[in-house]
């Protein structure tokens, strides 16, 4: 069995057509890399999986320890165990990171507890301890937000964690600590699909596996060796070799 | 959307109860000079106030009825008692209280917080002060602090300097209404560099029905001197409607601090029109906390009059209007003296059908030079048929000046729910996170007690807002 699986995925929005037939297997703990051009459909994918109201599956099935979500609405899934770190997190005024944590977090752990639990992630991370009294996402700069996102990762452990682009935005000392807050939580068994455009991240997160996507459609799918052939040949030509 | 949860029965009943009160005096509905007269002659008043009052009265009835804002036209004057009275003194011990009006009191956890908290307290229902009590180390210190109709028999000479002359009657056709009928209110005096550790609270009560509540408050700070006044309101819920029309004068003397906080919390049949204000004296700090949560319509723009150089205002107000409500709030900040300063922000929230107007003023008087003033205001709609209107306004008249002025319009963003559902939120708890966090910046003034219950009263305007 599957800890997820996308069977031929197909997803709109509005009046336009994204994704034309996804399919893809993750397993407990693996990292699949998913690479492709700007407006190839990574973005669509990372939302369709969490549930986000702007995009309509049309036909195919998101399936999670083989129970099909769908239908599900977007706390439900999370509350299965997906997690998306966002490209671009929202600001959200006047709410600290602490209180939103503690709330997604729904443990019997009392405050200070759950506020040493934090501090310690934070620390892993870098992260500055004026960020848990800060408005969350509000005026933090690019890799301020990245570091963020995998924090509530790293405290709300998901079985599987959709990451879409984490390094964009980051300097290479972000890069390296969201790099490492990715390997611990592979190491907890959480499953990864990482959406990136270089390859810089991946010289410290080894993946399993790396796919192409392209026009909404995966045309191919390797192990880690295929990032570096993107990275000589360009998408252009790999497109030309292997797309429609 | 009542009836859904017990959590939500239980907080209503809270604020939403009535006690069979056999009220001592009550005047049959409507309003004449000879409600006037007999209100003071009840009151056994000095032949002064009765002048004022009549004279108030006449302006009164020849002010028509202010032609902007939300529409007043089907307030029946007639149709509400302006006298009405369940208990016969002012008790300074609980167990004097009437029982009834008491158990009212308690409900509302008055006693409790007087004990745990508070300098001192006052209760009034109705049109009259049932209960006041200060602590006796400040009444040894020469503080004041009692309800107004004691205050007019005890301290004449300050009532006689001071009453009147930050809110004249010819301000608006309210204020004269009140200065016509009033009955009740707050006096505080703090005398020169004595500062008050604890707040001082009052607390307003409407039990009956067609009710006109008019109270009277007055604070006067001495020079150096410090306090913090809250005041509290609720009422039984009816069908018709009730009337509350306040006036608040502050006035802050040299080198003073006042902070004024309101929590109005009415019930939706009772139209809220208020008029508050203070003057600034010289390096004095005047602070307006205004929260308006109930009532059918409110009216209301806490203002500050900045006469002494170096004086500061910080007007902080926030708004939330529910299906049928109208919140018109604001704030006015008016610069007379140089070197003075002035923030302005308000929030307000509408849900459902509900609308908040943010009316404010910053005005800059010639000679006021090297003053500044910064005004902000950000609503938020949480439904499609909310509303919401901005008018600000500034009127700069000196050259030399600092002025800013902002202003946002937001929805609850699709994005910002989605953000926090993905972390396992639902939607009712995203949105009222969201909610919450819009009006940190006002709950992270008030002392503890008052946020947990600002934050309550939220969360139950909250229920079911969204789906």
């Amino acid at each position: 069995m599957n800890l997820f699986e996308i069977k031929d995925l197909h997803v709109k929005t509005a009046d336009k057509s994204i994704l034309n037939g996804i399919n893809l297997k993750i397993n407990e703990g693996e990292v699949h890399v998913l690479m492709g051009p700007n407006g190839s459909g990574k973005s669509t994918l990372a939302y369709s999986i969490m549930g986000h109201p702007k995009y309509t599956i049309i036909n195919g099935s998101l399936n999670f320890n083989d129970k099909e979500i769908n239908s599900l609405k977007v706390d439900e899934r999370a509350k299965l165990g997906i997690f998306l770190g966002f490209q671009y997190p929202s600001e959200i005024s006047g709410v600290t990171l602490t209180q939103f944590m503690k709330q997604a977090h729904k443990s019997d752990m009392n405050y200070v507890e759950f506020f040493n639990m934090i501090k310690s992630k934070m620390n892993e991370l870098n992260i500055d301890d004026s960020f848990i009294k800060r408005s969350l996402n509000e005026g933090f700069s690019g890799g301020e937000k990245k570091k963020n996102e995998i924090l509530q990762m790293a405290v709300l452990e998901p079985k599987l964690a959709i990451l879409d682009e984490p390094d964009s935005g980051a300097d290479v000392d972000a890069l390296k600590l969201i790099a490492q807050g990715i390997n611990n939580s592979r190491k907890k068994n959480t499953a990864v699909l990482l959406i990136t455009h270089y390859n810089r991240l991946l010289t410290y997160v080894k993946p399993d596996f790396v796919h192409i996507i392209h026009n909404g459609k995966i045309i191919l799918s390797g192990d880690y060796n295929l990032a570096e052939v993107i990275e000589n040949k360009g998408y252009e030509e790999i497109i030309k070799e292997n797309g429609k | 959307m009542e009836n859904k949860s017990s959590f939500l029965d239980i907080n209503k009943k809270q604020y939403d109860f009535r006690e069979d009160i056999i009220y001592l005096e009550k005047f049959a509905n409507g309003l004449s000079r000879e409600v006037v007269e007999r209100i003071s002659k009840i009151k056994n008043e000095p032949e002064w106030m009765l002048k004022i009052r009549l004279k108030a009265f006449e302006e009164f009835c020849k002010r028509p009825m202010q032609n902007w804002g939300p529409d007043l036209s089907h307030i029946d004057f007639n149709s509400i008692t302006y006298f009405i009275s369940p208990n016969e003194k002012v008790a300074n011990n609980w167990d004097d209280v009437p029982d009834k009006v008491k158990k009212t009191f308690e409900k509302l956890g008055i006693p409790e917080s007087e004990r745990k908290f508070l300098a001192g307290a006052g209760a009034m229902m109705e049109s009259t002060t049932a209960y006041h009590k200060l602590r006796d180390d400040l009444t040894a210190k020469g503080v004041i602090f009692c309800d107004t109709d004691t205050a007019l028999k005890e301290h004449p000479e300050l009532l006689k300097k001071y009453f009147g002359t930050v809110v004249p009657m010819s301000d608006n056709k309210f204020a004269a209404l009140n200065t016509a009928v009033w009955s009740g209110g707050s006096f505080v005096y703090v005398p020169k560099n004595v500062k008050i550790d604890l707040p001082l609270q009052a607390y307003f009560r409407i039990n009956a029905q067609n009710v006109g509540q008019f109270e009277r408050t007055l604070i006067i700070v001495d020079e150096g001197a410090e306090v913090h006044y809250i005041e509290g309101c609720s009422a039984a819920s009816y069908s018709s409607d009730s009337l509350h029309s306040a006036v608040v004068e502050v006035i802050a003397l040299k080198d003073s601090r006042v902070r004024y906080t309101t929590l109005q919390n009415w019930s939706d049949n009772v139209y809220n029109l208020v008029t508050k204000r203070a003057h600034a004296y010289e390096n004095s700090y005047v602070e307006w906390l205004d929260a308006n949560i109930g009532s059918a319509i409110t009216m209301k723009y806490p203002s500050v009059y900045l006469k002494g150089e170096y004086a500061k205002a910080n007007i902080l107000s926030v708004a939330f209007a529910n299906s049928g409500q109208i919140q018109d709030a604001g704030s006015k900040a008016i610069h007379f003296a140089p070197n003075t300063s002035s923030t302005i922000l308000s929030k307000s929230i509408s849900k459902g059908s509900g609308k908040t107007v943010f009316r404010g003023l910053v005005q800059i008087m010639k000679g006021a030079y090297n003053s500044k003033s910064f005004m902000k205001c950000d609503a938020l709609m949480i439904n499609k048929e909310s509303k919401s209107d901005t008018i600000p306004s500034l009127k700069i008249n000196e050259e030399d000046v600092q002025v800013g002025h902002e202003a946002t319009v937001g929805k609850v963003g699709e994005d910002q729910l989605f953000y926090l559902m993905s972390r396992g939120l639902s939607e009712n708890d995203a949105v009222s996170l969201i909610v919450g966090g819009f009006f940190k910046q006002f709950t992270k003034e008030l002392p503890l007690e008052y946020a947990l219950e600002f934050n309550k009263l939220i969360e139950l305007e909250m229920k079911d807002s969204v789906g």
